[in-house]
């Protein structure tokens, strides 16, 4: 059984094929980033997983069961969650809000429930606290979740939006580019946050990143778009020699001047 | 010649000199002159002219065009050079112009008939602007424009720490003289009488009155920061401040509970009606304020809960069970919350603005319907349903008789509402729909069904709008298909716009402003929709957030204010572009 598979997913917006025929697995419990130039389609891959776009062709299948047709609410009741490449953070509401939020579906309580203030909901929301402090913990936001969300400092933001997704209890979590923007302390706490993700909570992650540190430095496999068609995948020492990827980088003549040298990783 | 050339960049070319910049002088004093020739001309001046400020002394009319002058010629000082020549000449330049505005109306009224097609350009309103000199006092608005102008000028000139009281004191006599009639009778009835004639005439302030309001306010505002009152309230914690405030809202909740008593039958209807759209707003506030979908359609649901209430309970031709009142509400409820969850379902995909104008188009169906030959043998179409029974059946002696009853009804539903309403805030629910409001796309990602959640929103207020319907019927005894109009809906939305999105205490002085006010001001009911737009632009121009508005809708609203430190910490947006 495929833990997520994607097999010829096709995404077309009007003339543009912005996703042609991918084929992509991924294995539970792994590391695996996905990396191209701009506009190679890496974000479109991730908003047809995450049911934001809907796929002209191909299936996409968690546990061998279909899952393009579903809605968001339900994709993500699967247990997939996702991150934004521009963090998209409910700003009015704060840090606690916003991880609350998260905790949607995992909580019962019932409308009619919350006006009677019945015991079971009181429990409820009391779970949902613990969990949410908790979760403020895990990020190492202690102490800041009274504050609004829009005026958190940009790490603490990219942190937060982490912990909203991890509410949601997910098996899956799909990163677009969590260290954008971060300066290298950040980006180094970032990627072993994201490993501690895998290795302590056991979800299995898959990144968009365009720092190259970050992704040879956690990924257990690569895969390389470019146009919208997977032109590699492997380790990331495989990939680090793969003439094709130094071409897509850099253009042919690049590829020409590098000559066969590795690239700088 | 134009204008650019007959003022040659005045004050911008040379910055070390402090010339006057008489384009903005002039721009203001011309815009002045349009406020004061339109407020004329629409028959503000002339109507409001009836009926006296101080007794004897100014009417509001009067001082509505004193009142212009004066902003015009305080507008131009704000925007004058500083030093107190420019200042107070740029006042008295603005109020010359404007004054020369009302002057060309006299002149121009005079040589040729305006009423022709102004009907308020009359003899009267002549009269007024010159003190009944006729072409011959033509100048007097002129004089009048630059010394007022001048004096508001001069005025602009005296610290804030005591401009603003005068101010207030000023906005204190205005708002006192208009509600006079209201103050006076609850006095007389409570055995002030002694006081209230010494304050007020029978209509407007006496000028004892309006001298001791003057002194009153001024004085209290000046001790008040001489003491530093309310540096050292700021300074109290959260928790103590509240404590403060246990008092005075006790005081308001015992005046809501005697109000209707010491209230004329009058009165009584006002605050009825009042705390009906009161009750009507809170039921808004829950679709608008806390889901954040505008429902404009608002009064079809408002129709069902009122035609329910009247077919089960009607003694007369369209009757069909004459149920009491009391057994025909939930009826109401229910199935103004069944139409919500009908009409709905197929609209909420839709988003924003777009909902707003679907929703209208339920309310217009549901209005026609009603009216309609379809279901005349139903609703009585046009004749409406008469005879339905009032809540609480009392003797007509009984102080519970008439509005009064309504009132107290009114009252308990809303605040009943309003606990549903912060239950509901604090709950899961109420965050998802915070959440729907905020990014749509990311809550549904986040796992909230989105149909579901916004249509139980929408449901909801639907719920409490039939609950509206309902006592609306009880409180009329007869229901219309005139009664279902758009300003029903445009009423509550406006409240709650007005008075704050998503606030409680908002939504109850939105209600007090828009509907209680003009309900009190009858005798100028032809400018209520003036007012009201009025209210409206300034409002979304200077105070988005409505008058008390709730703690997210504030946030909201003033994010470009205080951009949080999160663009600007992101020194370093772009990426570094691996290599590989």
């Amino acid at each position: 059984m495929t833990f997520l598979a994607a097999r010829g997913v096709v995404k077309r917006f009007g003339g543009l094929v912005a996703v042609n025929g991918l084929d992509f697995e991924l294995a539970q419990g792994s590391i695996v980033s996905v990396i191209g130039p701009n506009g190679a389609g890496k974000t479109t891959f991730f908003n047809c997983i995450a049911g934001f776009y809907e796929i002209n062709g191909g299936e996409i299948l968690l546990d061998d069961v279909p899952i393009h047709h579903l809605r968001r609410d339900q994709i993500a009741h699967l247990g997939i969650s996702r991150t934004y490449q521009n963090i998209r953070l409910f700003t009015n509401m704060t840090a606690m809000e916003n991880i609350l939020v998260g905790q949607h579906h995992h909580l019962t309580s019932t409308w009619i429930g919350a006006v009677l203030g019945t015991r079971a909901v009181r429990e409820d929301e009391d779970r949902a606290h613990a969990e949410a402090r908790r979760l403020l913990e895990f990020v190492g936001m202690t102490g800041k979740g009274d504050l609004l969300a829009g005026k958190l400092p940009y790490g603490d933001q990219r942190r937060l939006e982490v912990a909203r997704a991890l509410a949601n209890k997910p098996r899956l979590l799909l990163l677009d580019e969590p260290t954008a923007g971060m300066n290298p302390a950040e980006t180094h706490r970032m990627t072993e946050f994201i490993r501690s993700l895998r290795d302590e909570l056991g979800i299995t992650i898959l990144l968009i990143e365009h720092e190259m540190r970050v992704v040879m430095g956690i990924s257990e496999r690569i895969t390389v778009l470019d146009y919208g068609e997977k032109i590699a995948e492997g380790t990331p020492a495989e990939i680090q020699t793969n003439p094709r990827v130094i071409e897509a980088y850099l253009g042919r003549g690049g590829a020409a001047d590098l000559g066969t040298t590795p690239a700088e990783a | 010649m134009t204008v650019a050339e007959a003022f040659p960049a005045a004050g911008y070319e040379a910055p070390g000199y402090e010339r006057q910049d008489w384009r903005e002088v002039v721009r203001v004093g011309v815009m002045g002159g349009i406020v004061a020739v339109y407020l004329c001309l629409v028959g503000i001046v002339p109507v409001f002219d009836a009926r006296p400020l101080i007794s004897g002394v100014i009417s509001l009319g009067e001082a509505a065009l004193i009142g212009s002058l004066g902003v015009t010629g305080a507008v131009a000082a704000r925007h004058a050079q500083t030093g107190p020549r420019n200042v107070v000449t740029a006042g008295a330049v603005a109020g010359l112009l404007a004054g020369i505005a009302l002057s060309l109306l006299v002149i121009v009224g005079q040589l040729v008939n305006l009423r022709g097609f102004m009907l308020n350009a009359s003899p009267q309103l002549y009269s007024l602007l010159t003190f009944g000199m006729g072409m011959a006092g033509a100048w007097i608005p002129v004089v009048a424009g630059a010394l007022v102008g001048g004096f508001a000028g001069a005025f602009w000139l005296v610290p804030v720490r005591y401009r603003s009281p005068i101010v207030r004191g000023f906005l204190s006599i205005l708002v006192l003289g208009l509600f006079a009639g209201l103050l006076r009778t609850p006095m007389l009835a409570a055995g002030l009488g002694q006081l209230a004639r010494f304050l007020f005439a029978p209509e407007g302030l006496t000028v004892a009155g309006a001298v001791l309001t003057f002194v009153a306010v001024v004085g209290g505002r000046v001790v008040r920061q001489r003491l530093g009152v309310q540096g050292r309230l700021d300074a109290l914690p959260e928790a103590q401040r509240r404590r403060l405030h246990v008092p005075f809202v006790a005081l308001l909740l015992g005046i809501v509970v005697v109000l209707p008593l010491l209230l004329g039958p009058f009165f009584a209807q006002v605050i009825a009606l009042v705390a009906l759209y009161v009750l009507m707003g809170l039921g808004l506030n829950i679709t608008l304020g806390l889901a954040g979908l505008l429902d404009l359609g608002f009064v079809a649901f408002f129709a069902v809960g009122a035609y329910t209430v009247g077919l089960l309970t009607s003694t007369a031709e369209f009757g069909l069970f004459d149920l009491p009142f009391w057994a025909a509400v939930p009826f109401a409820i229910l199935f103004a919350m069944a139409f919500g969850a009908i009409l709905g379902l197929p609209i909420l995909g839709i988003r924003g603005d777009y909902l707003a104008i679907a929703t209208l188009g339920f309310g217009e169906i549901i209005r026609i319907l009603a009216g309609s030959d379809l279901l005349k043998g139903v609703l009585g179409g046009p004749r409406g349903i008469i005879n339905i029974p009032k809540p609480i059946d009392v003797p007509s002696t009984n102080f519970l008789a008439g509005p009064v009853q309504i009132y107290y009804i009114a009252i308990v539903f809303a605040a009943l509402i309003a606990f549903v309403a912060w239950r509901l805030r604090g709950s899961r629910l109420g965050r998802a729909w915070l959440a729907i409001r905020e990014d749509e796309d990311v809550a549904e990602a986040i796992g909230i069904n989105l149909i579901q959640t916004k249509l139980l929103a929408y449901m909801l207020g639907a719920a409490f709008a039939g609950l509206g319907g309902a006592v609306f019927a009880g409180l009329v005894g007869s229901i219309f298909p005139s009664s279902i109009n758009l300003f029903v809906s445009i009423n509550v939305a406006a409240i709650v716009i007005v008075g704050g999105m998503g606030s409680i205490p908002g939504v109850i002085l939105g209600a007090l402003f828009l509907i209680g006010i003009p309900e009190l001001f009858r005798e100028f009911s032809d400018y209520r929709f003036l007012f009201y737009g009025i209210a409206l632009i300034a409002m979304m121009r200077f105070r988005p957030e409505g008058i008390l508005p709730s703690r997210i809708v504030r946030r909201e609203l003033h994010v470009a204010e205080n951009a949080g430190p999160a663009t600007v910490e992101a020194d370093d947006p772009t990426p570094d572009r691996g290599t590989t």
